[in-house]
């Protein structure tokens, strides 16, 4: 018996203009995985998450959460959906009109009418699961440090207990400490939660701490996909030059200006 | 050949911007009417346009009725018309100066600051950290902030009405020494009541475009802080012009005799 997997992506184009960012991506996730998805600047992976949360809609291709197809959904079911998703964007977005514990709490308090008195005990409890201590709830975001406030977005994407998280570059814009503080906390949030995660990122290290699987995406599409601990012998010149940061190799970067 | 191509895309690109206004001003009115409404967000919008707005409106309608009677004395006085003054003040703080003068400085405070704090929430991704968290946009920061424009900028104009009308009688009485009974009589002897709804009526429509200008542009700016920069230009600008429009084709409406 084959099970559905918990996302699945058929032939998914978009384009900007005349610049195609996705250029037929097939990929699936099975549940409870840690997908990490690597590829250097501008090939299309936050393109593919917007995507999937239908903050973007794609020009073709079928997107399908839990096997139902997501691509043409109204905005009500859309937000039903969105119900089952969490996500760390990569400047943490937090929304600074509000204290930290309220952006903890949103979801609660706004997307399923939660008194504010008790999302406001979750945000705190979520606070603690992240490190933070209840003094830091009553800070506004601006107050905060890049690490503390990726943390904040980390509780906030975990706070109404998601299916699926989404991490957009989670480590980018930290020291290596607070990166690797912030890959283990990524890791505990999604075995606690038994939660599907969808990582991006163009940091190796972080990439072998969170992912089960791997996979790499080049000029709009899914180039490899293996297991985490085979990236070092992946037989792909591609992934092989990524992997180790290598200027010369078949990926070229485009230096000049056309 | 050069010219027409020129001339058709400029065309083609009106058309997509008028469509795209038009799509978004229908999707954010009927989010005013569906719940689930946002009483805080109404709330602090509200206190944003109506509170905090009523020093620098009040300053312009007492010095513009102050201005008024000092010029309409100047020009009545040679032709032996000066007990027209109250008259002619009371009329054009009403029905012209009070919604106008009011609708502009708003648009200069509000409607920048709503551009500006929609157009970072966009370049930062809050906005698509509200979607995530299942909160519709428009309905979270559109919708209140309509409601608000649409309710505040009369009020305000009530206020703006009495303080103008007062400036004049300031002005009139110890300026000019009128006798202030006479004065006051002077000003109720002519008013109609369709003098003060025509301003409170153009007063709503202006609210709500300033508060439309601001949320348009700064839900569609992009590209960083030149964007939000150019948004905030975008939103004064626009809804000042169309302050302007509007109040010709109200009036029209409302006093035109043929």
């Amino acid at each position: 018996m084959t099970t559905v997997p918990k996302i699945a992506l058929k032939n998914v184009t978009k384009h900007f203009g005349p610049k195609k960012v996705l250029n037929g991506i097939d990929l699936e996730v099975a549940k409870g995985e840690s997908l990490v998805v690597i590829g250097g600047s501008g090939t299309g992976k936050s393109v593919m998450l917007k995507s999937i949360l239908g903050l973007l809609t794609p020009d073709s291709g079928s997107i399908q959460v839990d096997g139902v197809e997501t691509t043409r959904l109204r905005s009500r079911e859309r937000e039903k959906l969105l119900h089952k998703f969490g996500m760390l964007f990569q400047g943490a977005a937090l929304f600074d009109s509000l204290k930290v514990w309220e952006n903890v709490a949103f979801g609660l308090i706004q997307g399923a009418h939660m008194p504010r008195a008790q999302a406001k005990e979750i945000a705190i409890a979520k606070l603690g699961a992240v490190g933070l201590g209840p003094d830091v709830a009553e800070l506004s975001p601006a107050e905060l440090s890049g690490g503390m406030q990726k943390r904040v977005g980390l509780a906030r994407a975990i706070a109404d207990e998601p299916e699926i998280i989404f991490f957009d570059e989670p480590t980018t814009g930290l020291d290596p400490i607070m990166a690797d503080v912030i890959n283990e906390l990524i890791v505990q949030c999604v075995k606690d939660l038994g939660a599907t995660a969808v990582t991006i990122t163009h940091d190796m290290a972080s990439a072998r701490k969170i992912a089960d699987r791997i996979a790499m995406i080049y000029q709009g599409q899914i180039i490899w996909t293996g297991h985490a601990r085979d990236i070092d012998n992946s037989g792909n010149a591609y992934v092989d030059q990524f992997v180790h940061g290598r200027a010369e190799g078949p990926i070229k970067m485009q230096i000049k200006a056309l | 050949m050069g010219f027409l191509a020129a001339t058709g895309r400029a065309f083609l690109i009106f058309l997509e911007a008028t469509g795209r206004l038009a799509l978004f001003t229908g999707s954010a009115l009927s989010h005013c009417v569906r719940p689930p409404l946002y009483p805080r967000q109404i709330l602090r919008q509200m206190i944003d346009i109506g509170y905090y707005s009523l020093p620098v409106v009040g300053l312009t309608a007492l010095f513009t009725g102050m201005v008024l009677a000092l010029q309409s004395y100047s020009g009545f006085s040679r032709f032996q018309a000066e007990g027209a003054i109250a008259t002619v003040v009371v009329l054009s703080i009403t029905r012209e100066l009070g919604p106008v003068l009011a609708g502009l400085m708003v648009a200069g405070r509000i409607g920048a600051a709503m551009a500006a704090e929609i157009g970072t929430m966009r370049v930062t991704e809050q906005i698509d950290a509200l979607s995530t968290l299942s909160t519709n946009p428009h309905k979270y920061l559109v919708a209140p902030r309509l409601i608000a424009g649409l309710t505040m900028v009369p009020l305000l104009v009530i206020v703006a009405d009495i303080i103008g009308v007062f400036g004049g009688f300031l002005v009139g009485v110890y300026r000019l020494d009128f006798n202030a009974a006479s004065y006051i009589n002077r000003t109720w002897e002519f008013l109609q009541p369709v003098d003060v709804i025509s301003g409170l009526v153009k007063a709503a429509i202006f609210g709500f475009l300033i508060a439309l200008m601001g949320c348009y542009h700064g839900y569609h700016s992009k590209g960083g802080a030149q964007g939000v920069g150019a948004a905030t230009t975008n939103a004064v600008v626009s809804a000042s012009i169309m302050i302007l429009v509007w109040n010709y084709l109200i009036t029209g409406l409302f006093f035109s005799t043929k």
